[in-house]
């Protein structure tokens, strides 16, 4: 996993990566527990399947089951907003830690 | 509970509506107001306004509730249902237009995060509006 902020302007930016282990890949349960985390978040948060997008909205539980995103593929997470470097670090961690059921905020 | 919108689920089955709460439950959480109901009072296939009236009353929630409903006559009972409430809880409740299973997880799932009726609505209804 690699998180780092990035500072445009006076927007927080951040962006982040991890391997999807989870067997089965991004499933319904695993798509609902990156949902339920991104939507913790005021920041904007987006995911892609590749460094450059296309980047889908990752607090949309429909758009992230219909992306439907094999094992093993590399996740992408970007934030914009308040709280983006916490949101793409916790977003890499859940997937990291194949999305434990007793601790959906991946810390 | 009561912060979070609720979900009521109307199938003409019963084992329909059980099995798509159900899923609710497993994949989304207890943190949402959640009840079913289906069949008619005779053991058959069908919905009654009664059994919706008292399940809308179960998963209430004071953030509003939304129904998601398979076909036909589960969607009229429903609106008679919705009637038959308290006035003041009737600008609360919405009828989906979205598939039951998927639509129901995917309004716990936006619920279980705290979201705005509007938006619940919004998520049940996302596959059937792209």
């Amino acid at each position: 996993m690699t998180s780092e902020p990035v500072k445009v302007g006076s927007v927080p930016r951040a962006r982040s990566r991890a391997v999807l282990t989870h067997v089965g890949g991004l499933h319904a349960r695993p798509s609902i527990k990156l949902t339920q985390l991104a939507k913790r978040f005021d920041a904007a948060v987006w995911i892609a399947v590749a460094e450059h997008g296309p980047w889908t909205d990752a607090k949309s539980i429909a758009r992230v089951m219909a992306m439907k995103t094999p094992h093993m593929a590399t996740l992408y997470f970007m934030a914009e907003g308040e709280g983006a470097d916490d949101a793409t670090g916790a977003l890499a961690r859940l997937v990291e830690s194949d999305f434990p059921d007793d601790n959906v905020n991946g810390q | 509970m009561g912060k979070n919108v609720g979900i009521v689920i109307v199938s003409h089955s019963p084992d329909v509506a059980k099995g798509a709460a159900d899923m609710v439950r497993q994949m989304v959480g207890t943190n949402v107001p959640l009840a079913w109901c289906g069949g008619n009072p005779g053991g058959g296939l069908g919905t009654s306004v009664e059994a919706i009236v008292k399940a809308l009353e179960q998963a209430w929630s004071d953030s509003g509730v939304v129904i998601m409903v398979d076909m036909g006559g589960a969607e009229t009972n429903s609106e008679m249902a919705i009637e038959m409430m308290p006035e003041k809880r009737r600008a609360k409740i919405v009828v989906c237009n979205g598939p039951i299973v998927e639509g129901a997880v995917m309004a716990a799932t936006e619920s279980s995060s705290g979201a705005t009726l509007d938006r619940v609505r919004r998520a049940a209804e996302e596959l059937y509006s792209r």
